[in-house]
């Protein structure tokens, strides 16, 4: 579904991604975790042509995003992202944030595309909120407006890159439950996070990154029982002491 | 000083013949709403073209938009007006040039023009700081759900950026109506120029400077207060709690 092969990104002189070579099959749940300024947002944010890269290429769903005829909004469409601060339109009530998409890149009608929203809404239990604007809901209840909009285009693929770490932690549970269903339902997810529950839950593989390299690239049995190298020892120690 | 004030000057005829003095600085403020309201629709033209171009990174537009706000800005807009009237008309082709120079009402299409592009330069600079003040990750979130640029732009980054910008814009606007006074300069008369017009008739400088000024003050007070219903129509419930 995913294939990560050999990219590597420059800013200027800084070297953010080194030789990330990875794929991420259909079906897979796969999460990113590291230290802070690792590349893991960056490294995500390639995959849907968010990020450009300098060096290799990775194809989505067979599409090269290297390929000069490829068309990067249409691949975009096909790829959910879900951010660390929601981003969400503020301007836009929550079923026009659901809608826009729909309306405007997969041209369906208004009908189509309010009938989806108010079924995805349901789905994560804020069906209540339709009218509402962005800022009169909770952070948690922003995100998970922010899962239904990416949810609305019928994606094959869903990135999140923290989705949870801007959350108050009463929050995060609500946001995460959301996550774990998807991920049973067969949703094939690149997981950025360090909420080690959720990836014992429902990751099938654990990468982690270091200085812009993936440094261990594991299932999940692998990387919690044995991690091999030492920076994961010595990460995984750190976050699971609290 | 002794000076002879006398109020009812402004209901006597002036001697051009066409009604009172009143009602001379009545039609010279229509010139004046005419030309603010022609300018300012340019200038909000010009104004969008430049601040989305300035946005954009890295392309060949986006210096020749910085190049157009640096000229616009930085010449007095007396010498503007002069070069769009009295200069502009020699460089082009001569049949052109005749043609503009026998255009009917051409002070009043020349004082938009002028008026209407200095402006314009303001408003962009005003729309580039709007978009920026907007998070990195609105343009991202609305790529992301693949919208391509020119439709981000259009359904997540300029609503956004133009409510942002509504107060400066309104006195943009006031600016715009002010700067209409310079078009007496070519000829037109507006407001100032009929102002004066009634001074050099009937000597009463005071009352004729008097009834402008008012006449002024009441097309601002009108232009604030119907901004003000604009920003209030729309208005986010709860936006502001977003801002980070
Ligand atoms: N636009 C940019 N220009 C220059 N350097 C950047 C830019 N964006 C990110 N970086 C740098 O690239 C490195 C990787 O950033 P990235 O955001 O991918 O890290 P991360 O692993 O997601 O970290 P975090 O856990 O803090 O989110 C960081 O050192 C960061 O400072
Ligand atoms: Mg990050």
């Amino acid at each position: 579904m995913i294939e990560i092969d050999n990219v590597s990104k420059w800013y200027g002189d800084f070297n953010v991604l080194k030789h990330c070579t990875t794929s991420v099959t259909k079906g897979e749940v796969v999460v990113v975790c590291g230290p802070s300024g690792s590349g893991k947002s960056t490294l995500i944010k390639t995959v849907n042509g968010l990020e450009e890269f300098q060096e290799g290429d990775i194809r989505v769903d067979g599409t090269a995003l290297k390929d000069k005829s490829t068309n990067l909004p249409k691949l975009r469409s096909r790829v959910g992202m879900v951010f660390q601060h929601f981003e969400l339109f503020p301007h836009l009530k929550i079923t026009e944030n659901l809608c826009l998409g729909q309306m405007k890149v997969l041209g369906r009608d208004r009908e189509t595309a309010m009938k989806k929203a108010t079924a995805l809404l349901e789905r994560v239990g804020l069906e209540a909120h339709a009218h509402k604007f962005p800022g009169q809901l909770s952070g948690g209840q922003q995100q998970r407006v922010a899962i239904a909009r990416a949810l609305c285009m019928d994606p094959i693929v869903m990135l999140f890159d923290e989705p949870t770490s801007a959350l108050d932690p009463e929050m995060v549970n609500e946001v995460l439950d959301v996550m774990v269903e998807l991920a049973r339902e067969g949703m094939t997810m690149m997981v950025v996070t360090h909420e080690m529950g959720f990836a014992r839950k429902v990751a099938n593989r654990v990468i982690f990154m270091d200085r812009g390299e993936i440094v261990e690239d594991a299932t999940k049995d692998d990387f919690f029982g044995k991690p091999r190298s030492e920076r994961a020892q010595q990460f995984l120690s750190k976050i699971l002491t609290h | 000083m002794s000076y002879n004030w006398n109020w009812g000057i402004l209901l006597e005829q002036s001697p051009e013949g066409i009604g009172s003095y009143l009602y001379t600085l009545w039609l010279g403020l229509q010139w004046t709403m005419l030309v603010a309201a022609g300018a300012w629709i340019l200038a909000l033209a010009v104004g969008s073209v430049l601040g989305v171009a300035r946005s954009l990174p890295g392309r060949w537009f986006s210096p020749l938009a910085t190049a157009y706000v640096e000229i616009f800005r930085n010449i007095p807009l007396l010498v503007q007006l002069f070069l769009w009237y009295f200069v502009m008309p020699e460089l082009l082709p001569r049949s052109w040039g005749l043609w503009v120079k026998q255009l009917p009402n051409a002070p009043l299409y020349t004082a938009i023009l002028g008026i209407g592009l200095y402006m314009g330069s303001r408003v962009g600079e005003q729309l580039r700081a709007g978009i920026q003040a907007l998070p990195r990750g609105q343009m991202m979130a609305a790529t992301a759900i693949g919208l391509t640029v020119p439709q981000a732009f259009r359904f997540v980054i300029l609503p956004q950026a133009y409510r942002i910008i509504l107060p400066p814009l309104t006195s943009e606007f006031l600016n715009t109506i002010k700067n209409t006074s310079v078009a007496l300069t070519i000829g037109l008369l507006e407001l100032t120029a009929r102002a004066r017009a009634m001074q050099e008739y009937s000597f009463q400088v005071f009352e004729a400077f008097t009834a402008a000024t008012v006449l002024y003050l009441l097309l601002n007070i009108a232009v604030t207060f119907a901004m003000r219903l604009i920003e209030s129509r729309v208005a986010v419930p709860g936006l502001g709690v977003l801002k980070k």
